[in-house]
């Protein structure tokens, strides 16, 4: 056995269980690698001691023999988008700069009921609005992969999940919490060779989850390994009467059925995703993972997503919308961020603590929001959205009557260097083109490793599910990371 | 139905006034609209306050099915089209008092359609005065808290006690055409809702408000261009806003301008509405399908719930009290005006009914007529309301038995009534321990007529004389002569028989 830090969830969770080592080493390991890792900048708050806590806590129930959480021993990276109590949330804005809240988000709740300690609260794009972790007040997190050019530039970790994608893949954490609401959990896994799951809309509570865009939000695992996703996706999902939009169904056993034989099941290969101009390793990864799901069993159908061009257009219409709104509480009357100039009426107090308080890409999304809500042009934009979030809807729908699942790339390259996409935000919306689809029909959907690309990085292949069908999702992943072999990490160089 | 007459007199000619009104109803639950916190009136400052009302980041609205319910029975109770599927939608502006940004309302989707309300503009003759006002919609949505200017010379407080409270946006059509007609709308609309027990109706409170809207034109027109006078608190008030309103906008008409379309205010204190802000400056509110909350869907098991556990509603008991128990139209529309005073009568009479082993029929123009007389007389003296009353309908209902049966007379009611007020004892002990009880001794009150026809012999020979009148005179110098006590059937007829 190697180092603890290199374990997965899994194997942490076995190997504590059986006394091959204690929660607490486990524990001290990954705090050394957090504590080591500043360059990365993964972390916004570390709370080394709750996860010693909650270490301690897993060793000596089962020194007494008292029943163990799901999680227990397993210490994981919590995105700050998830409010902890006690525990600063700042969704990376200066706005929530020393918030720390009374209450603790659901899905961290239960997390920290199945056993789990708490490494840390993960950086993150700010207010979970951006594909780089750029627009992170707390400043960018750095991918720890980088090219084989020689080189040394900075790579993004994807996001908004990018402190996640980043600390797994560097082993600071063996997993973390994401959220998603365009591809923030896919493409930073896709971005670092780790994969992630977005369950179905509604499998996880919202509650106490700082909100982006809420028919978009969804929370999720991400981990290096398929298993890992199920253990920890198990956990965190489960109606949640506080929460209107959560699903009242009973969680699956996905760990206890993962099934890389997909013998019976048809995957479908969305023709409109493999546009003119693809980047050709990314359509050489998406052929050899067709392999692998026929190898694995599976028949392979082309289908088709017309509405797919109008995917993303739709997002950035209904996403900013929902979150001019959602981000309208960030007032400066309550918590947070407050600016009163000197002589300052209440008009002068909200302008200047939004001004402080909100980076240029939330200002950005928020004036987008407003512009498409603002009367005379609802219609033209937010209703319209509103039909074609149904078109592309219904084009999975009909899909699904030919296929059980999708499968296609996640990102349309590789991770890009730091500051490459900043001074374009379309550039950088085009990021989410394969991933957006699924969220806006609320559908799971999945990253997967599948290799290194010809500079050395990540690249991987997303699988999209139907509806509460994240066990084949998670079956068809499982099945590509079996055949993918996908042992690559990052150089230490932090 | 009844065509108002209501004109302006302008120098131009007549003008007619059209009114509409929104109201804003606080919705009686124990907990807000979309959090499980407290709605009690008058706590401390930010003491009925959830995380979901001071909007912490991360926090989502849950809909509070006792509102909905609320709602929906208040539909009922007008008769409106319930809508089985409705939505919630944001309604964005920023405000101190405003704690999510939004205010969430029922714009596009409202839980009740349309309804109707009748309104008696004579309560002498409720079935040829009524008028019915059409009722738009009926939309539920979240208060807003309360900002406090008077606590620091530089900074404003704010109280978000209110915040996320349940309100039902009550709109009527345009269907009003005097401040009367406008203040009876009102009126019945309370009195519809506490009967229902959906709100209050506790306007010094601030559980019901109105938003009043007025335009005038010339009769046969189309409409005038409406001002809207925000928050007004009273009956009284709204008819006063008509008032002034139609004929402020007259004038302006009359000058050669023109109304503006705007929010305007009322101030009390001066009669008079000011303006507030134009539509120049109005917000764009930028409304918007919630996406926290799904869609409301009422299956018909609830709908038929909400609809058994409706009460008697206003008209149809004013209309049972005049039909079947014989009362007059005002009393009947007296006794019902109220959902309370409706209450009490009822108890009133089935105790009634109970003690003298009668129908309620029997029992209820006496205790109608005692209720609205006697008991309302004297909680006007004490300045107390009938919830405070210090006699109940049960010493009420044993009070008019003894009446009922001849134990006393009426002037011995009168008395025995005042006692109870006083002591709180009830009427049968009352009268057994004073010695009431009234005397059918025909020898005692035939000595007492005989006593009074000779202390009166002049009185006798007028009354011999063709001066019947004299005859209540004699009455009552004998009823004097046996304090009150006696029968006054037997008076009457030993009266009769000595003058004979």
């Amino acid at each position: 056995m190697g180092e603890l830090t290199d374990l997965t969830v899994a194997e942490i969770r076995d190997g504590f269980r059986a006394g091959d080592f204690s929660a607490r080493e486990v524990a001290e390991g990954f705090n050394a690698n957090v504590a080591a890792a500043k360059a990365l900048n993964a972390f916004i708050v570390e709370t080394p001691e709750k996860a010693l806590a909650a270490a301690d806590a897993a060793d000596k129930a089962r020194a007494a023999g008292e029943p163990l959480g799901a999680l227990s021993g397993v210490p994981i990276g919590m995105k700050d988008l998830f409010c902890t109590e006690g525990t600063q949330t700042t969704a990376a804005s200066h706005m929530l700069e020393g918030f720390v809240p009374t209450y603790e988000s659901t899905v961290s709740g239960k997390l920290w009921s199945a056993g789990a300690g708490m490494l840390g609260k993960l950086n993150l794009d700010q207010f979970a609005m951006g594909s780089s972790n750029e627009t992170s007040y707390f400043g960018n997190v750095i991918s720890p992969w980088r090219r084989n050019d020689g080189g040394n530039a900075a790579l993004a970790p994807g996001g908004s999940s990018g402190g996640s994608s980043s600390a797994i893949s560097a082993r600071l954490c063996p997993a973390a919490t994401g959220t998603d609401t365009g591809g923030s959990i896919r493409q930073p896994a896709a971005f670092t060779g780790i994969s992630g799951i977005k369950p179905t809309y509604g499998r996880c509570s919202r509650w106490g989850i700082v909100a982006f865009a809420s028919s978009l939000d969804q929370a999720g695992p991400m981990a290096r390994t398929v298993r890992d996703n199920a253990i920890l996706l198990e956990v965190m999902s489960g109606f949640d009467p506080r929460d209107s939009t959560s699903l009242d169904l009973p969680v699956p056993q996905w760990e206890a059925n993962l099934s890389s034989d997909l013998k019976g099941k048809t995957v479908g290969i969305p023709k409109e995703y493999r546009p003119d101009g693809l980047n050709a390793e990314i359509s050489a990864m998406w052929d050899r993972g067709i392999e692998w799901l026929k190898d694995a069993g599976a028949q392979v159908v082309e289908v088709s997503l017309p509405h797919t061009k109008y995917a993303l257009p739709t997002y950035y219409i209904i996403a900013p919308a929902e979150a001019s709104s959602n981000l309208a509480r960030y007032d400066g009357v309550r918590y947070g961020q407050r600016d009163l100039p000197d002589g300052a009426g209440l008009q002068d107090m909200y302008a200047a603590t939004r001004a402080a308080g909100f980076g240029p890409e939330v200002k950005r999304r928020i004036m987008i929001g407003t512009y498409v809500l603002s009367a005379g042009f609802y219609d033209a934009y937010y209703t319209q959205a509103q039909k074609v979030r149904a078109l592309i809807a219904r084009d999975f729908e009909l899909a699904f009557e030919k296929c059980d699942l999708l499968l296609t790339p996640t990102a349309p390259s590789a991770a890009f260097a730091l500051g490459e996409k900043q001074a374009d935000p379309l550039a950088m919306y085009l990021n989410d083109v394969f991933t957006v689809p699924a969220s806006l029909a609320g559908l799971p959907a999945m990253a997967v490793p599948g290799g290194l690309d010809s500079a050395g990085l990540p690249i991987g292949l997303q699988v999209i599910g139907k509806a509460l069908d994240e066990q084949t999702v998670l079956n068809a992943s499982l099945a590509i990371e079996e055949r993918a072999g996908f042992t690559a990490r990052p150089d230490k160089w932090w | 139905m009844t065509e108002s007459t209501y004109r302006i007199q302008g120098a131009t000619g007549e003008w007619e006034v059209v009114i509409g009104l929104e109201v804003h109803a606080q919705v009686t639950s124990n907990a807000k609209l979309f959090s499980g916190a407290a709605t009690a009136f008058g706590a401390e400052p930010n003491t009925q306050v959830s995380l979901v009302d001071a909007a912490m980041p991360g926090m989502l609205p849950v809909p509070n099915r006792e509102c909905i319910r609320q709602a929906v029975r208040t539909g009922m109770a007008i008769e409106a089209q319930i809508n089985k599927w409705s939505r919630f939608d944001r309604k964005n502006y920023f405000y101190a008092d405003l704690p999510q940004g939004y205010q969430i309302s029922q714009l596009y989707h409202p839980i009740v359609g349309e309804g109707a309300i009748d309104i008696v503009l004579d309560e002498k003759n409720p079935e040829t005065s009524t008028k019915r006002i059409g009722v738009e919609r009926i939309h539920v949505e979240q208060d807003a808290g309360k900002l406090m200017h008077d606590q620091h010379p530089t900074r404003s407080y704010v109280d978000l006690n209110r915040s996320g409270v349940a309100l039902m946006e009550i709109v009527s059509k345009p269907d009003m055409r005097s401040p009367a007609e406008a203040g009876a709308y009102l009126s019945k609309l309370r009195t519809i809702l506490r009967y229902v027990g959906s709100c209050d109706g506790n306007m010094d409170q601030g559980s019901m408000r109105a938003d009043v809207n007025v335009s005038v034109r010339k009769p046969g027109e189309p409409f005038g261009t409406r001002t809207e006078t925000k928050n007004v608190n009273s009956v009284r008030f709204v008819m006063a806003v008509v008032e002034h309103e139609a004929s402020r906008q007259v004038d302006v008409l009359e000058a050669g301008g023109k109304v503006v379309q705007e929010t305007r205010l009322y101030d009390p204190d001066r009669g008079e509405t000011r303006s507030m802000r134009s539509k120049e400056d109005a917000h764009d509110y930028r409304y918007f399908p919630d996406p926290d909350l799904l869609p409301l869907e009422l299956d018909d098991a609830f709908l038929e719930e909400c609809r058994q556990s409706l009460p008697e509603l206003p008209d149809a008991k004013r209309r049972r009290y005049e039909q079947d128990l014989g009362l007059s139209a005002y009393n009947a529309a007296t006794l019902t005006a109220d959902a309370d005073t409706a209450r009490w009568f009822e108890a009133l009479l089935a105790e009634g009914a109970r003690i003298q082993k009668k129908s309620e029929g029997e029992v209820a123009k006496a205790s109608a007529n005692w209720l609205l007389s006697e008991l309302y007389g004297a909680l006007n003296r004490l300045g107390k309301s009938l919830d405070e009353s210090p006699v109940g309908p049960e010493e009420g209902a044993e009070l008019l038995a003894l009446v009922a049966d001849g134990t006393i007379s009426g002037t011995i009611a009168k008395q025995v009534f005042e006692i109870m007020l006083e002591t709180g004892g009830r009427a049968p002990a009352i009268v057994e321990e004073k010695g009431l009880k009234q005397t059918s001794d025909t020898g005692a009150i035939e000595a007492a007529v005989a006593k009074v026809l000779a202390d009166n012999a002049d009185k006798v020979a007028q009354y011999k004389g063709g001066k019947e009148a004299l005859f209540g005179f004699f009455v009552g110098q004998t009823m004097k002569a046996m304090q009150g006590k006696a029968n006054p059937q037997v008076v009457n007829e030993a009266v009769r028989m000595g003058l004979s």
